[in-house]
Parts: C-alpha cells; structure tokens; sequence
C-alpha cells in the first residue's frame, strides 16, 4: 500500500519535476512582424534565446493594440515566466503590463517604451549617441573646422530632440559651426526645399546633418542641383539611403541595431529570472553605415 | 469702381511690404537665383490652390488634394516601372485624380454630404490605400527615365520647367474663369446656389465638375513632386490643403463662395512662399516658425475683412 502511494506520488510528480528541469518559458510580444526592422529584433531574440537556453514563444500583435492585449493574456495562461514585448503604442500598451503586473510577472520593453505599468527594464536605441555618432564623424571628415547645417525631425518628438542633441553636442566638442539649423519635419519634398533655401542664404556650407534618411536624401537633390560638393549624412539606414551610401553619394547613414535589440531583451530576461537586479534602461548602441 | 480695385490690390501691397521686410533682413532675398527657388518651391502649392479656387469659389472646400498628391505620386512611380509609355502613364495619372475628385464631387451633389466630411473621408482613405500601395516605404521614381524627370528638374530657356508648368495652369484656370460660360457659373453658383438653379442651372453637374478640377490639379501637383524628387513618398503632402487653402484665404477669395480671383490664389501662394523662404534665409529657430507663419497669414486675412467692411 505504502509502495502504492509513493508510486502515485511520483508519477504525478514527475511531470512537475521535468517541469522544473526544463528550460524557463519567456514571451516575446511583437508589435508587427510585416516590418524588417521587428523582423531583425526577433530574429536578434530567437538566436539569443537559444543559447541562453530558454524556451522563446514569439507572437505577433499585427499592429493592434486588442491583439497585443490577448497575446499577453495567452501567455500568462500558458504560464511563462517572463514577458519581453515590443509595445505597439505607448499609452495602449498598458493595460497589457498591468494584468502582468497583477500576475508578478517581470515584463521588459523592446523599442517602444510603456506610458503606464511597471517594467523591470526598457531596451532601446539611442539616439543622443547616435546624434554624437554622427557629429564626430563630420568632424572627422571636416579635419575639425568648417560649416554645418542641421536639418531637425518634427519638433517636440523625441527623435528629433535626441538625435539634435547628440549632435550637437559632438560639434560643440570639435568647435564646428553649425550655421543654420531648420525643421524639415522628417519629409523628403521639405528636406529639398529648406536645404534650397539654406544653400541660398549660406554661401560656404561643408557637410549637413539630417535627423532622418528622408530628409537627407531631399537636401542630397538640392545639393545636386546647386552643383556644389557637400557631405550629407542621415538617420535609419533606409534601403534608400544604404543605396546611396554605396554610389557614393550620401556619405554616413546611422544605423540601429534590432537584432542586439532582441539579444539584449534576452539577456536581461535571464539576469530578471535569475534574481538579479537590472538597469531601468538599457541604450543600445548605434551603428555608422560608410561606404 | 474704387472698392473692386483695392480689393484686387490688396494681396498685391501684402506681397510687396513682406518683400521689402524680408530684402532688408537679407541681402540674399533679392537674387535671381533665389526669386527662381521660391517660384519652383511654390508652383506646387499654386497649381493645387489653383483647383482649390475653383472649389471655393463654388462654396466648398477640398481637403483630399494633399491625399491625391500622394496617391498619383505612388501610382505614377508604378506606371513607371512598367513598360506603359510616359505620355500615357502621365495621361492615366490625370485621369485618375480628375476621376477621384469626380467621384467625391457625387457624393457631395448625389449624397448631400458637406463637403468638408466627404473630402475628410476621401483624404482618409486615400491616404490608406497610398500606404497599402507602397508597403508604407518611399518608391524610386524615373530615376534614368530623363523624360520624367525633366518635369520636375528640368529648365527650359534658363527656367524651371515646374514654373513653366504653373504658369500654364493659371493661365488656363483664368482663361476659364473669366472667359467660359462655366467659369461663370462657378461664380453664379457660388453667390447664390438656389438662385443659380433656379434659373436653370445644372448646379449638381457643375459642382462634380468643380472636384474633378481640384482633382487632377492635385494629381498633376504629385506628378511634379515625384518627378523632382524621383521618388514617391506615401507621406508626400501630408498639410498641403490646409496650404492650399491658406493661399487662396490670403488671396482674398472668400471662403463662403462667389467672389475671388485666380490672381490673388498666386499672391497668396508666394507670400506664404515667400515665407518659408525667408524664415530658413533668416535661420528663424524652428519653434517661432510656426508663429510668425501663423501670425502673417492672420494679419493677411485681417486685413482683408478691415478693407472690406
């Protein structure tokens, strides 16, 4: 009887014991995978994962922030251990995180950050030191003297404050003027005309500095069209302006790196689940593209 | 007499103080070369408020033309892949933007919807499906195709071939205006529609007709966009009615229909032109940008209604 009952026992434990002996669950919410950039993140996460030796599961919330909300709920029903999500809006987002938060779940942002809930990191680009990237490497290029034009993202938006602000911190280091500073607001047709306008007013500009590829590429067509020589580097490393970069005609482009992105978000997953404290924020590096 | 000439002066004087203003801040401002940039940067607004005009002339406002900018931007970029020749290719593009503001022109005359909600949900939609269209990324444009291209970048006798274009569409719009029975009804309409169909007008066709104007402006306004930057971006005109529209206010057309004129949309155009010209000139920090332009084309329009009343 005795011999009966541990039996039993044993047997209903076992799968508990094989639960514990496998490798932790961990969620990964994307907010679209019809984008090649979250493409690369989850790609980045999946690799990652797997040397890590954890159990990755990968959903798609296809742009929607209801489905987003139901990709969360799946995942606490399946019982991971931890979320990772790439929120699809800032301010959507939280109700997801909360109902985590409620199950004492550790969750991470990938990207986009949460307006509301409680995280135990946020991974993102930076853009500061992308802006900075970008500074030095004009400086570099200009042998430390010249003019430099600015040519600023939409204003108030976080891109364009950061991206200036590293910038403009690099060409305070080096001593550069930065002779005009003007909003195109991340637009292509108004990159072209306020650069044709600036080319007007400045009569020595060597190299400008766009807070975007769309942008850079629109001063590039005024720049071509006064016939003069100006160094022009962008922002995002669009397939645009990676073409350019390789006919030798945009001079930098700054890339973001999504799949560390995802590496990163896996990483610090592992120091949660492991106990140990992680920073509130994580920047990721950027990456100059050159020809 | 008197009263109907300061009216047509008014943009004018507008025009030339800020002129001045700007030539003394910069001694940039009056060159040839820079006279030439602030007409090619303006054409674009002028030939979409040029259809504007006509809208607003009839009472009515069309907030889909920046839509349609972007929506004939990326289906001629498509066209250009193909291998349809660039005459047709740019005839079909004309067409489709005459055919969407038509189409919006019934559901405003046949569905009785204002024309502030219809061409809101056409802008909308439009919009969409220019996303959908180009998977949301800039399309490359006739790059190579010199024929195309020409259109946007080109010169002909030292002028910008856009400016050429402009010139062309004022001067047929004027032509029209003044000189064609449907010009007259335009403003017949516009005045009065209940009298305008009582005596006998067809004010439903006239008005379809007035949308499809502003339709395949806007669409030839996409065509010389995409041409100069050789690429068609689905964001490409996003504001570019409420430009369009600032020009033809400032112009002094009135905005409840019947009275205005094709000269003024062009004084309009160049003074918010002229602008955006001189505030990158002046290196204006990006914040008062917006309120100086705000502030001018309040003082414009203030001016208007002072003379008038």
């Amino acid at each position: 009887m005795k011999k009966l009952l541990t039996f039993l026992m044993a047997l209903t434990l076992a799968p508990v014991m094989a639960f514990a002996d496998a490798k932790p669950k961990v969620g990964l919410v994307i907010s679209t995978l019809n984008n090649p950039f979250f493409v690369k993140l989850r790609d980045g996460a999946i690799k990652q994962a797997k040397d890590a030796g954890i159990d990755l599961v990968v959903l798609d919330s296809q742009n929607d922030s209801a489905k987003e909300l139901s990709n969360v709920e799946d995942l606490i029903s399946q019982k991971v251990a931890a979320i990772l999500i790439n929120p699809t809006d800032s301010n959507a987002v939280g109700a997801a995180i909360k109902l985590a938060n409620r199950e004492k779940l550790p969750v991470i942002t990938l990207d986009r950050g949460a307006a509301s809930g409680t995280v135990a990191s946020h991974i993102a680009s930076d853009n500061v030191a992308g802006g900075k990237l970008a500074g030095e490497f004009i400086a570099k290029a200009l042998g430390g003297k010249g003019s430099v034009v600015e040519l600023e993202g939409i204003a108030g938006t976080s891109a364009a404050r950061d991206r200036g602000k590293g910038f403009n911190d690099a060409m305070t280091a080096a001593r550069i003027k930065v002779v005009a500073r003007q909003v195109a607001d991340f637009d292509r047709a108004k990159g072209l005309s306020v650069m044709e306008n600036i080319l007007q007013a400045q009569p020595q500009i060597d190299a400008v500095f766009a807070h975007n590829d769309e942008m850079a590429l629109g001063a590039l067509k005024a720049i071509q069209g006064s016939g003069k020589k100006i160094k022009v580097i962008g922002f995002d490393a669009t397939d645009d302006a990676v073409a350019a970069v390789k006919a030798g005609t945009l001079a930098a482009t700054v890339a973001q790196q999504p799949a560390l992105i995802g590496s990163l978000g896996v990483d610090t997953v592992k120091a949660v689940l492991a106990g140990k404290t992680v920073q509130k924020t994580i920047a990721v590096a950027l990456q100059l593209v050159t020809k | 007499m008197n009263k109907d000439l300061l009216a047509r002066l008014r943009p004018l004087i507008g025009l030339v103080l800020l002129s001045v203003a700007v030539a003394l801040c910069s001694s940039r401002f009056l060159t040839t070369s820079n006279l030439l940039t602030v007409l090619r940067q303006t054409s674009i607004n002028v030939v979409i408020a040029t259809g504007m005009t006509f809208v607003i002339l009839t009472g009515g406002i069309d907030l889909s033309v920046g839509s349609i900018l972007a929506f004939a931007g990326v289906v001629m970029a498509t066209l250009l892949g193909t291998e349809v020749p660039l005459i047709v290719s740019l005839g079909l593009v004309l067409l489709l933007g005459a055919a969407i503001g038509a189409v919006t022109g019934l559901v405003i005359t046949k569905g009785k919807v204002q024309p502030f909600i219809a061409t809101f949900a056409f802008m909308t939609v439009l919009r969409g499906a220019t996303l959908v269209f180009s998977n949301g990324t800039p399309m490359p444009a006739g790059d190579g195709d010199d024929a195309f291209a020409f259109l946007g970048e080109g010169y002909l006798l030292d002028v910008p071939v856009p400016i050429l274009l402009m010139i062309a569409v004022l001067a047929i719009a004027y032509y029209v205006l003044r000189h064609t029975r449907f010009g007259r009804y335009v403003y017949a309409l516009g005045g009065n529609e209940e009298a305008a169909r009582l005596s006998g007008l067809r004010t439903r066709l006239i008005k379809t007709a007035v949308y499809g104007v502003s339709g395949l402006l806007a669409a030839m306004a996409g065509i010389i966009s995409t041409a100069r930057l050789s690429s068609a971006t689905p964001t490409a005109g996003t504001g570019f009615e409420l430009d369009a529209i600032a020009a033809v206010v400032v112009g002094g057309t009135s905005l409840s229909g019947g009275s205005g004129r094709i000269s003024g949309t062009l004084l309009g155009a160049l003074i918010i032109g002229i602008l955006n010209n001189a505030l990158n000139l002046l290196n204006v920090p990006s914040y008062y940008q917006m309120i100086a332009k705000g502030v001018i084309i309040l003082i414009a329009v203030l001016l208007d209604r002072k003379t008038e009343s």
